[in-house]
């Protein structure tokens, strides 16, 4: 799991290089977050963990912050298991 | 509404088509046997279907219909949608093969598939299961023609300020209902579909519009300078209704994610047809000043006329080798394709006005006139400049993201 933060961290870090973000920092207060990078975070979190992001998932909840999107990829890969 | 399409069970759970495995790794600059095979076969088309009857079409402001059903009966409207809903499952590098030699002969042709893929791929990717279920296998085949409906007469490059409003009557599960005005949508007199976007009270949010839906009206909009006979409409809704169903994506997420993801299709595409109109161009340029003399020699042995071809040629290959990189990126999956993406549209469109420019210049007056493609050419590479993100759009975007090294 931390394995995973540190992933997504690191795919941030792109776009937030001048600071460290925490886990459960809210990236859009950070005011960054325009619908470009809202597509290459759903393109990475698909193609990094293999999972599918699908329209139910669309909740700002999921993508706000690290903590937020691992969960979102620990849900995706227990339904998906469990099928 | 239409009866369930579904031509396989697996198209309500179906997936746009990304196949790591099946891309090549490391540094990539060729195309496969297959890619090769399928390019010559879209060249052949675009050479006997195509090339003969742009003109006229540009000038009656309208495509035959015969060459619209011979571009669906070979798969290629519904190109990239997956093979389980009935569509191509087309790599985006032989779509974008695709895209440059429809391009190469009509804009407006090559709009069609522009924006039927833009709204296709949108829905394939954010549709919920039961419209996917109803619509996707139709759109696969090219049996429906889809088209986008987010530009407004106040809200252009500033997407986001749309006026268009939704509200769903009678709360969760009641239909949506939607009124407001859309305005150059491009092949909007004859879609059959419409991905619409609207300004619900949680957000912007969009929605599948069938066109004979109650309360939408259409009519042309005519005289337009370029991509003449791309079929555009002024779209009126009137509390127009659709289902709940039809809601693409969630509420909230209209722009973000579903727009975001049919405009970064339609850059792709725009890419692609802009490389087409740039080789069009150095192809007649070439012909031209071999055959033409002028002091006592042929224009292409002038060293001027020589500087100008020596653009287009390096102009045109730098444009399509921004369209592979992206292409290529894009068959991957990659979070990056995107924003690279942006850089090929951003330089094609811009080298296909210039390229276009030159040509007009080389060919003099001839280059003028209307009984010559040159000067179609240009009203054509203008607008792929204008839409799917303006230059200056771009120019904004382009610096705030990062890119990989390459």
């Amino acid at each position: 799991m931390e394995e995973r933060k540190s992933k997504i961290r690191q795919f941030l870090s792109r776009f937030f290089r001048s600071r460290e973000i925490g886990d459960e920092e809210d990236i859009f207060e950070l005011g960054f977050v325009n619908s470009l990078l809202a597509m290459q975070l759903v393109s990475f979190i698909e193609k990094e963990f293999g999972v599918a992001v699908e329209d139910e998932d669309l909740d700002l909840d999921n993508f706000r912050s690290i903590a937020a999107l691992d969960a979102l990829v620990e849900r995706k890969r227990a339904a998906h298991a469990a099928v | 509404m239409p009866p369930s399409e579904l031509v396989s069970a697996e198209a309500e759970t179906a997936r746009l088509p990304v196949s790591p495995a099946a891309a090549p790794a490391g540094m990539w600059l060729e195309l496969s046997a297959e890619q090769q095979a399928a390019r010559r076969e879209f060249r052949a088309f675009a050479d006997e279907h195509v090339v003969p009857n742009a003109a006229r079409w540009d000038r009656e402001g309208r495509i035959d219909a015969e060459a619209i059903d011979a571009v669906r009966r070979r798969g290629w409207l519904g190109a990239l949608l997956p093979a389980a809903a009935g569509g191509g499952a087309m790599d985006p590098v032989t779509y974008g093969l695709l895209t440059e030699e429809i391009g190469r002969g009509c804009s407006s042709l090559r709009s069609l598939l522009t924006v039927h893929e833009m709204a296709s791929v949108a829905v394939a990717r954010w549709g919920g299961r039961e419209l996917k279920q109803e619509v996707l296998g139709s759109l696969a085949r090219g049996e429906r023609i889809a088209a986008l409906a987010l530009t407004e007469p106040e809200a252009g490059s500033d997407a986001k300020s749309l006026q268009t409003s939704v509200r769903q009557d009678g709360g969760e599960g009641g239909d949506w209902v939607l009124d407001g005005r859309k305005r150059w949508i491009t092949f909007g007199m004859v879609a059959d579909l419409f991905l619409l976007f609207a300004r619900h009270a949680d957000g912007l949010a969009a929605f599948l519009v069938p066109a004979d839906a109650p309360g939408l009206g259409r009519r042309p909009i005519a005289d337009v300078v370029g991509t003449r006979a791309a079929a555009l409409a002024e779209l009126e809704l009137a509390g127009c209704r659709v289902p709940a169903r039809y809601l693409v994506g969630r509420v909230g997420f209209g722009f973000s994610h579903v727009a975001a993801s049919a405009l970064d299709q339609g850059r792709y595409s725009v890419a692609w047809g802009a490389v087409g109109v740039s080789q069009a161009c150095l192809e007649a340029s070439r012909e031209h000043t071999a055959r033409r003399r002028q002091f006592g020699k042929p224009l292409a042995e002038h060293q001027l006329v020589q500087q100008k071809l020596t653009d287009m040629i390096v102009e045109t290959r730098a444009a399509r080798l921004l369209c592979y990189r992206a292409g290529h990126l894009r068959r991957q999956g990659d979070p990056s394709a995107a924003a690279e993406t942006l850089l090929a549209k951003y330089y094609a469109s811009r080298a296909a006005v210039r390229a276009a420019l030159d040509a007009v210049q080389l060919h003099g007056a001839e280059g003028l006139c209307a009984a010559n493609p040159l000067e179609r050419y240009l009203r054509d590479a203008k607008v792929t400049e204008i839409i799917e993100g303006s230059t200056q759009i771009l120019q904004s975007l382009i610096p705030r993201h990062p890119l990989p090294e390459l």
